[in-house]
Order: C-alpha cells, then sequence, then structure tokens
C-alpha cells in the first residue's frame, strides 16, 4: 500500500519545479540586468558612429571588438541597446500587470460577490470590451492619448484588465459557496470585510499566477507599439523599436533582427514558464 | 436548431454593438486636436473650416452628434475617409475580402497542424512521440503570431528563400484584372492556375503566423478530449472487434472529441483575426489589418471609426457562429 508522503511547504514545492526555477532565474537575471543597465553596458546605447555602420556580431568574419552583438544602421551598439532596452520592457510588464490586474480583481471580486445587476453590469461590459480587436484598441489607444510610457501602461491596464475580471468572478463565485463565507455572514461580518479579508486571500494564488502570464503579454504589447512606432520616444532604446529598425534593414543585417527578437521570445517563455510552474505549485485542484 | 436559440442569440448581440459604437465614438471624440484642422491643409479661412465643422455636425452639441452618428451608421454611412479621400464604407468593403481569405487560410492551416499533433500524440500516448507534442505545443503557443512573421521574414532571408514572397498578395509579373478582392475564389473559378498559385504561395507565410498560435491550442484541447473519449465503453467495443488503433483515434474517438474543440477553435478565432493587423503589416498583405495602422498613423478618424466597427461586427459574428455550430454539434443543445 503506497503511503501518503506530508504535503511540502509551498516554497519547497516551487524550488522543486523546473519551470518556476527556470522561468524566475531567468527573470530575476533580467532585472538585475535592468537595474544595473549603466554599468554593465560597454557603450552608450545612443552613441552613433556611422564609421562602424552594421558591424557584424562576434561569429562572424569582419566582427569589430568590443562590439559583441555588433552595430546597427546608425552604428550603435547593439548589445548595450539590448541591456537598456530591457528596462522598458520589465517596467511595462510589471507596472501594467498590476494595473490591469488591480482593476480585473476589484470588478470581478464586485461581480462575483454581489450578483445580480452588478454583475450583469460588468459582464456585459467585460463582453463589449471582448468584442474588440486588442491589438488595433492598443494602437487606438496610444495614438488617442499621445505616446510615452504613460501611455502604453495605460493602454494595456484598460484593455487587458478583462481577463483577470472573469477569472477572478468566477472563483469568487465558486469561493462564495463555501462554509467559511457561510460562518463569515453568520457572525455578522461586513460585505466590504468578507471581500476583502475573507475571500481575497483565497483568490490571491490565482491572481499570482494570472499576474505572471499578464507580465508576457504585456511584454509582447509593448514590443507591437514600439514596432509601430507608437511607444516610448525614440531616443530611447526599446527592443520593439529594435525589430521595426531590424526590419527595415532585414536584407543588410539579419541580426539586428534576430537578437531583439530572442530577448523577447526568451522573456516571454520565462514569464510562460513561471506562471505555468505557480499554477501548478499554487493550484491545489491542479496539484496532484 | 431552433428559430428561437438564433434569434436569442442575435438579440443579445445587439447591445454588444451599441456599446462597441458608443465606445467608438466616445473615444474618437476626446482625441486631442481638432479632426478637421488635420482634414484640411494650411492656409485655410476661419469660414472653410467652419462650413467643415458643419458639414460633420461637430459644431452640435454632443448629443446630437452621436444622434446623428448612430443614424449615419445604421444607414451604413461611415463618411469619408481623410487620408485616401474615399467612402470608408467602400474602402473597407474593398478590402474585407483580402482579410477574410487570408483568415480562412490560416483556420485551415491551423486545424491541419492542431489535428495531426493531437491525433499523433493521442496515438502515441505514454511515448515520447507524446512529450514532444506538448513541448512543441507549449513553444508554439508562448510565441505570439507577429513575432512568427517576423521570424519567417529572418528564416526566408537568412537562407535566401526565394521562392517564398514575403510581401504582397500576388507577383507583379502576372496580370489579373480582377472583378473581386476575393482573388483566391476567383482566379479558381476563372480557371487562372498561376493567378492562384501565386497568391497561395504569397498567402503562405503571413497565414502560417497567424495558424501557429492557434493550432496549439486546438492540439491542446483535441488531445485531452480525445484522450478522455479513448478511456470510453464505445472506444472499448471498437477494441474487441479488432479494429486498428489509428481507425479507432481517427474515426471513433474524433468524432466525439469534437465539440470542445470548436467550440474553442471559434472563440480564438477572434484572436487570429485581430492578429491581422500586425501581421498584415509586417507582410505588406493589403488587408484590412494593414490598413488599420496606417489609418491609425495617419490620424484618419472616419477610417480608424469603420475599420474598429468592421472588426467588432467580425468578432460578433464569428462568435454567433460558434454558437450555432455548437448548436449542430451537440444534440442536446439543439432544443435549449
Amino acid at each position: 500500500m503506497a503511503e501518503l508522503a506530508a504535503p511540502l511547504p509551498t516554497w519547497r514545492r516551487m524550488a522543486a519545479n523546473g519551470r518556476v526555477l527556470w522561468g524566475g532565474g531567468f527573470l530575476l537575471f533580467l532585472a538585475l540586468v535592468a537595474l544595473f543597465a549603466p554599468l554593465l553596458a560597454p557603450h552608450d546605447p545612443l552613441e552613433q558612429d556611422l564609421m562602424l555602420q552594421y558591424v557584424p556580431p562576434f561569429w562572424a568574419e569582419k566582427a569589430e571588438p568590443g562590439f559583441v552583438f555588433g552595430a546597427d544602421n546608425l552604428g550603435r551598439d547593439i548589445l548595450s541597446r539590448l541591456i537598456h532596452g530591457s528596462r522598458i520592457a520589465l517596467t511595462v510588464a510589471i507596472v501594467a500587470a498590476f494595473a490591469a490586474g488591480l482593476l480585473g480583481t476589484v470588478l470581478g471580486l464586485l461581480a462575483g460577490y454581489l450578483g445580480g445587476w452588478v454583475d450583469a453590469v460588468i459582464s456585459r461590459l467585460v463582453d463589449i470590451w471582448m468584442a474588440f480587436p486588442a491589438v488595433l484598441l492598443a494602437i487606438v489607444l496610444v495614438a488617442v492619448l499621445g505616446t510615452g510610457l504613460h501611455s502604453v501602461i495605460i493602454a494595456i491596464a484598460v484593455i487587458d484588465w478583462t481577463r483577470f475580471c472573469r477569472v477572478v468572478r468566477a472563483e469568487t463565485m465558486a469561493q462564495k459557496e463555501q462554509d467559511y463565507v457561510a460562518s463569515a455572514v453568520t457572525i455578522g461580518l461586513s460585505r466590504f470585510r468578507i471581500l476583502v479579508r475573507e475571500v481575497l486571500p483565497n483568490v490571491v494564488p490565482l491572481l499570482l499566477v494570472l499576474l505572471t502570464l499578464e507580465m508576457g503579454i504585456a511584454v509582447i504589447v509593448e514590443t507591437i507599439l514600439s514596432y509601430v512606432g507608437l511607444s516610448i520616444a525614440s531616443d530611447i532604446p526599446t527592443w520593439g523599436g529594435m525589430i521595426s529598425a531590424g526590419r527595415q534593414y532585414v536584407h543588410q543585417a539579419p541580426w539586428l533582427l534576430v537578437l531583439p527578437i530572442v530577448c523577447v521570445v526568451l522573456t516571454v517563455l520565462a514569464l510562460n514558464a513561471l506562471g505555468d510552474g505557480l499554477k501548478d505549485t499554487l493550484d491545489p485542484v491542479m496539484r496532484k | 436548431m431552433s428559430l428561437g436559440f438564433l434569434l436569442r442569440r442575435l438579440l443579445l448581440a445587439i447591445p454588444t454593438l451599441v456599446g462597441v459604437a458608443v465606445i467608438v465614438f466616445v473615444l474618437l471624440r476626446i482625441v486631442p486636436g481638432d479632426p478637421i484642422a488635420m482634414l484640411i491643409g494650411p492656409g485655410a479661412t476661419p469660414a472653410d473650416i467652419q462650413k467643415l465643422r458643419e458639414l460633420y455636425g461637430l459644431d452640435r452639441g454632443l448629443l446630437d452628434q452621436f444622434v446623428l452618428y448612430v443614424g449615419d451608421l445604421i444607414q451604413g454611412d461611415f463618411g469619408v475617409s481623410i487620408s485616401l479621400r474615399q467612402d470608408v464604407m467602400e474602402l473597407v468593403l474593398g478590402r474585407l475580402p483580402i482579410t477574410l481569405e487570408l483568415c480562412l487560410a490560416a483556420i485551415v492551416i491551423a486545424i491541419l497542424i492542431g489535428g495531426t499533433l493531437a491525433v499523433a500524440g493521442v496515438y502515441w500516448r505514454g511515448r515520447w512521440p507524446e512529450a514532444g507534442v506538448d513541448g512543441v505545443s507549449g513553444f508554439i503557443l508562448a510565441i505570439p503570431d507577429f513575432l512568427w512573421a517576423l521570424l519567417f521574414i529572418l528564416f526566408v532571408v537568412i537562407f535566401a528563400f526565394s521562392g517564398l514572397p514575403i510581401s504582397g498578395r500576388l507577383s507583379h509579373e502576372i496580370r489579373f484584372d480582377a472583378l473581386t478582392n476575393f482573388y483566391l475564389l476567383e482566379s479558381l473559378v476563372r480557371l487562372r492556375f498561376d493567378v492562384f498559385g501565386s497568391v497561395l504561395l504569397h498567402m503562405l507565410l503571413p497565414a502560417l503566423s497567424l495558424a501557429l498560435p492557434l493550432s496549439a491550442i486546438i492540439a491542446r484541447v483535441l488531445k485531452s478530449s480525445l484522450n478522455e473519449a479513448m478511456t470510453q465503453d464505445y472506444v472499448l467495443l471498437a477494441r474487441v472487434k479488432g479494429f486498428s488503433r489509428i481507425r479507432i483515434v481517427a474515426r471513433e474517438a474524433l468524432r466525439n472529441a469534437l465539440v470542445p474543440t470548436v467550440t474553442l477553435t471559434g472563440v480564438q478565432f477572434t484572436f487570429l483575426v485581430g492578429g491581422t493587423v500586425l501581421v498584415e503589416k509586417i507582410f505588406s498583405y493589403p488587408g484590412i489589418g494593414n490598413m488599420a495602422i496606417d489609418a491609425v498613423i495617419n490620424r484618419d478618424l472616419p477610417l480608424i471609426q469603420g475599420l474598429v466597427l468592421t472588426f467588432a461586427v467580425l468578432f460578433i459574428a464569428v462568435n454567433l457562429l460558434v454558437d450555432m455550430s455548437y448548436a449542430v454539434l451537440n444534440p442536446r443543445m439543439r432544443h435549449g
């Protein structure tokens, strides 16, 4: 007969999960790179030198020492631009995901717990929102708000709160049927207190997973907006901006396109791995 | 499928559409700057500007403007594009077939790839191909359509694959006086196989970029519902009768595993349609997605408005079709 092992504490399960380890590890690395970007970057990311135009990366024949990943169409160092680009990517990922999460969670909790007309109004709003093409809406919003970091973050939050709202609403409705909520009602706690102190903590594991996945989406949306030239001012290096330039000069210098794409893909893969790993370790249903 | 069910679904779409129209109206009225100033060049007199404001109804109150706007929408009047100086409705309807053909090609590719992966995963269950299928679909899913588009372009450039076009819709050497913008369909009907081949070839990479993320989702859902179907009694019966394993998976289990897959494919199809905005831009594909980005960059408000509404109608229509196909596939829903 199989023996039942005592359940491991949550952090031990996380530490033993391969996806959490590689996703979290890569993000920690990225966060350090972003934090110490000015120290790590070998060159000024904005310094132009037309003599260095299209210098290829180290594996090619005509590589220039000191320019590991080569230089772009204006002779700027690619590695330094990638390092500085991680700052915008991470800032947008963290701030936008939290903003979308906050908006969606509040509305989702209210809709799920209060039900009735509140739920009807919020659910209809979600339906209307889902009828917009997200990418087009993001582009239109930034065009309306004007370009800049703030606009990008606002656009992502305004568009993606529905992801949180739908899931949190469903989870709140499930939690509401639990005995602990009934007991809280019986001892006369206020609705606000039950929602914030009792229901919310039980939704947090789910929120963590959603936030991680949303960060991946935010990185992609920022890249898209930079790609169409609607993100941050052009004198700040971003991965999307580099991809956009890379597409233009793809025939002369394909590595201009390769390297920022690799950065975006790795970051998104790491965030997805972390999200899936957290789901495995935090979700009592998924966890075997 | 009962008529009542259909009517109910149609009626539910109306408030959603009205909501979309309201949001588009509000969004485009809070744009900083006078749209009229963008409409006419420098050198216009204040009298000219006033005349145009009256023409567009911009001199009236917001509520009057809204009534005017809704009235125009109901008559199918989306206004005149500022940058292209043509009727918005004509412009959008002219380009819409291009995007529709691209989306259809993409969904066919997605179903083929996703279905193959799922069947392979179930057929070799518990062995290395199954782990391979899971790994591949996880990887495909993590990368969005527009990054796939860029990766394909890189691939073509680096390996000098001159046979695969990465921009446009039809080779310049081919002359084709089309009657409609459904090139694929029209060339087939008119037996112009040179045009058909060229359009198909130009479509391949954009359609594949759009299809890949969806194919991974199809693979996942179909695989799990196939696995569930494989545990059912009728599968056991088929096994007892001595049918081959591939026949059991493809003929017996597949039919029963289709319902959840179709539902999810439909919902995800709207994301695919939304993806055309960037993928068309990247491949210089002349559909409404590409047009949308240009419209935003040119601040062409009437065109943006017409395109956003067109996309919204497409999304709602797809969801309606999904609900209907669900009712057809699942007998229990037919009279619901």
